[in-house]
């Protein structure tokens, strides 16, 4: 290109004042206008300072080190303001709830042009346009908690669209957001970038989910370096994504399992273009053939009854209508649907943290409707997403042994059922250290290990894997995976539709408080119409066993999924 | 969420005054109010405060919460008053006129009852104007009239923020004490005082830890988009001033001036109809 980059790295080095080491080592990057650009890399890889160094929060928020230079728009970042800055690049951060600062949705828009004091009448006006290029501009008066995480999302874009920025950053927007409304974010985004030609920075890891949009170029970091810098077909076709920890795209796993020659197909980029020759169709359908079918078979006694539950706020806001369903002993089970539509509620209820207002909760054939929290908690145990909503102790051996204080046992026997916890969650070498040290994968940890050390025989995790890159999340997965096998049912609740494929043999879907499905994972997957209506977002695997002429997608999926498990234990 | 203050939007006189105007009419309550002990200046205040209530169409009903708290407020505080200093009104207005003989020390002395009067008078009429002001006034546009009458806009954002993050951190609260009493702490109404306390405390760490962080991206994200670039702001919600919001203005600084002069007519701010 013959264009001058709007943003340009050169010999770049930035090191955290905390920090030992250098985050970002010998940057060399140029970003050209117009370009949409996704980065991605394992935690730790240094793409969330790349962005914050581009957006001014380095060095004027979080201070270090810089070495080299880097240009924005025609300015030395190091030699500029955060607020200079701000005008240039816009940025929309992971979680939308916490970005909303305004009371309502047109003083968060308008944030930006008050602190640049904008006349009102100016004001007003821009702001409603702004909306409109977000199509929010119905629900200006709105409080942040009158709305759904999806438009947060878009008064979050709206609000940096106002300052007729440049370029746009998002990290990580899909982290907190159900699949269909993710998929309708990544075409916002799309949309927005050819209405406004501005230049847009993706940072992600779930790549599948940004690839359904046309992409210019992916950057992939590992600690702290660029280790690929290429367009989405030559990256697909490397194994470059597998060697550094990020999951490609779940249909091109497929071929490849398949034997279907990456290199021949076109369009391995988009699954909405992509074209399969006789020979890969043929090959799908060979591979298909030979593979044993699966049968899965819990002929277990239920564990866990709901019949007829109600449950409504004060107030009179009902959130769960007429809900029953079965669980069995050693299932491992996802709730899925959208935000909103009473999965965590649920989950409360069973817990008893919110009052159903009727129906039955029976475990092991024991009606506890009426039971207490801390009656049920030594049966049915609960996990909150936030792990730092849970830690209440300092270190890391008394937070585990925390809710055995009142269990009546000596204190030998409570050390000797934390170590041995501990020892389960990998966590036995750090057993005296500060929980501060820890990071947010194993602080998860800490808080499933003092849920699992009093013994439940349920557990249910609310988003276990959110935020995780594949690796974590393979790790924490896998770890509830031997927790199942020992026999404990654990029920999850979950965005990823990935776990809920490979990990979990049922799924209950919820959509506006009715529970609208009660089947196996791929099953529901393979269902367009309960996609649909649940806001999920059908697998690829559906679409290349349609693609192929796959009359039984559900079993190519199965198939697909016992592969996976075989390629994990081989590792191993 | 919290009901027991909030903003009742409506469609009235009241409501349609600018924040600035309300917090201007809400101090001069409060300094008359706080500086007076005259009878007359109090009777008229408290008629004023009467008339702007019902201009206002807020009815009892929707804060009946806070007129309930205030009707036992103001007996108890009756009460005691009398029970500790008993004389206190005597020795303030400078004579005694004897009404009943009670028990020991405890008469019943007009004075006493004049000083008590006056005293209710004060709560009276500063609790109303409270309660007007915040169910009249948008909590959005509150942040900005402080900004308006000259209180610095970072000072007064903060006010707008803890608005906007209370119900978050109520509901954290909320899922903390919850998540806590599954594991053993418990903090129902079966279990001693003491014990309650102590595990209110466990909750505090995780509800601390969570607020900073919250508070750690908050700010980031208000530096990205400007906050704190230029010495002033402008304020999306801020009301223009009209002829009523100058009117009331002026009203207020003729009540205040007239009101703190008949006070300090008799070289103290009592008004004494014991003096013969």
């Amino acid at each position: 290109m013959d264009k001058k980059p709007i943003i340009s790295f050169k010999n770049f080095s930035f090191q955290y004042n905390a920090q030992k080491q250098p985050t970002l080592k010998n940057i060399n990057l140029d970003i050209y206008p117009g370009e949409k650009i996704l980065v991605c890399g394992a935690s730790g890889s240094g793409k969330s300072t790349l962005g914050n160094c581009i957006n001014g929060l380095i060095p004027f928020s979080f201070n270090g080190k810089i070495e080299g230079s880097l240009v924005v728009d025609g300015i030395e970042t190091k030699n500029s303001s955060i607020f200079e800055l701000s005008t240039r690049v816009g940025t929309v951060l992971q979680d939308p709830d916490r970005q909303f600062v305004g009371l309502t949705v047109a003083e968060d828009i308008a944030f930006a042009l008050e602190n640049d004091c904008v006349e009102q009448s100016e004001l007003i006006r821009q702001t409603f346009l702004s909306a409109q290029t977000v199509n929010i501009q119905d629900h200006l008066n709105k409080a942040p908690f009158d709305l759904s995480g999806g438009q947060k999302q878009r008064v979050s874009m709206a609000g940096v669209l106002v300052d007729k920025v440049k370029i746009l950053l998002f990290d990580e927007p899909l982290a907190n957001l159900d699949p269909a409304t993710g998929k309708s974010a990544i075409e916002l985004i799309e949309k927005i970038k050819n209405d406004t030609d501005t230049t847009v920075l993706i940072i992600e890891h779930r790549i599948e989910d940004v690839m359904w949009e046309r992409v210019d170029r992916i950057i992939l970091m590992d600690e702290g370096i660029i280790v690929a810098d290429m367009n989405p077909q030559q990256m697909l076709k490397s194994s470059l994504l597998r060697d550094y920890g990020i999951r490609e795209p779940l249909y091109l796993t497929s071929l490849k399992y398949a034997g279907v020659d990456i290199n021949g197909v076109r369009n391995i980029d988009n699954i909405r273009y992509l074209e399969l020759s006789e020979t890969d169709r043929s090959t799908v359908n060979r591979w298909f053939q030979e593979q044993d079918k699966p049968v899965r078979k819990n002929d277990n006694d239920y564990i866990l009854e709901v019949d007829g539950l109600n449950f409504a706020y004060e107030g009179g806001h009902q959130v769960l209508f007429d809900v029953s369903f079965k669980i069995k002993k050693g299932e491992m089970l996802a709730i899925v649907g959208t935000n909103g539509a009473g999965k965590s509620t649920l989950c409360k209820v069973i817990c008893n943290f919110e009052k159903a207002s009727q129906g039955k909760i029976v475990f092991d054939h024991e009606d506890i409707t009426e039971k207490t929290i801390r009656a049920r908690a030594k049966h049915i145990g609960y996990v909150m997403q936030n792990p730092n909503q849970m830690i209440s102790q300092t270190m890391i051996y008394d937070e585990v042994a925390m809710g055995l204080a009142h269990s009546g046992l000596s204190e030998d026997e409570i050390r000797e059922k934390v170590f041995e916890m501990l020892k389960v969650c990998g966590l036995y070498e750090f057993r005296n250290w500060p929980i501060s040290a820890l990071s947010f994968g194993q602080k998860k940890r800490v808080t499933i290990a003092s849920i699992l050390v009093m013994g439940p025989q349920i557990i249910i995790l609310d988003e276990p894997t959110a935020g995780q890159d594949y690796r974590h999340y393979t790790e924490i997965m896998e770890f509830l995976k031997s927790m199942n096998s020992r026999g404990i049912t654990v029920i999850m609740i979950t965005h990823d539709m990935h776990l809920m494929l490979e990990y979990t043999d049922r799924a209950l879907v919820f959509s506006k408080g009715h529970l609208i499905a009660d089947e196996s994972s791929s099953a529901v997957l393979c269902d367009p119409e309960l996609v649909r209506e649940a806001s999920l977002k059908e697998t690829s695997l559906f679409n290349i066993a349609e693609m192929c002429g796959i009359d039984d997608p559900v079993e190519f999926v199965d198939c697909f999924i016992e592969c996976e498990k075989k390629g994990r234990e081989s590792d191993e | 969420m919290n009901k027991v203050l909030n903003y009742i939007p409506k469609d009235s006189f009241i409501h349609r005054l600018s924040g600035t105007t309300k917090l201007v009419i809400f101090l001069t309550f409060s300094i008359l109010c706080g500086a007076s002990f005259d009878t007359r200046v109090l009777i008229a205040l408290f008629i004023l405060s009467v008339i702007g209530f019902l201009l206002s169409k807020i009815s009892l009903r929707e804060i009946r919460v806070m007129t309930t708290f205030l009707a036992v407020f103001l007996t108890l505080n009756f009460i005691l008053l009398f029970i500790f200093n008993p004389e206190y009104g005597c020795e303030l207005y400078g004579s005694r006129t004897v009404v009943a003989h009670l028990w020991g020390r405890y008469y019943i002395t007009l004075e006493q009852l004049f000083y008590q009067f006056n005293v209710v008078l004060k709560y009276v009429i500063g609790f109303p104007i409270a309660i007007l002001f915040i169910s009249t006034t948008n909590p959005s546009e509150f942040a900005a009239s402080l900004n308006s009458i000259g209180i610095p806009y970072k000072a007064s954002y903060s006010v707008s923020l803890a608005l906007r993050y209370i119900p978050d951190i109520q509901k954290d609260y909320h899922e903390i004490s919850q998540s806590q009493e599954a594991r053993g702490v418990a903090l129902g109404k079966d279990v001693r005082f003491t014990e309650r306390i102590k595990n209110s405390i466990k909750i505090l760490m995780p509800l601390v830890l969570t607020s900073l962080s919250r508070i750690d991206e908050i700010s980031n994200s208000m530096q990205l988009r400007s906050f704190g670039k230029k010495k002033k702001r402008t304020w999306y919600v801020l009301k223009k001033m009209t002829a009523a919001d100058y009117a009331m203005i002026v009203f207020c600084a003729v009540i205040l001036i007239g009101g703190l002069i008949i006070t300090n007519q008799g070289g103290n701010n009592l008004y004494n109809p014991f003096v013969r």
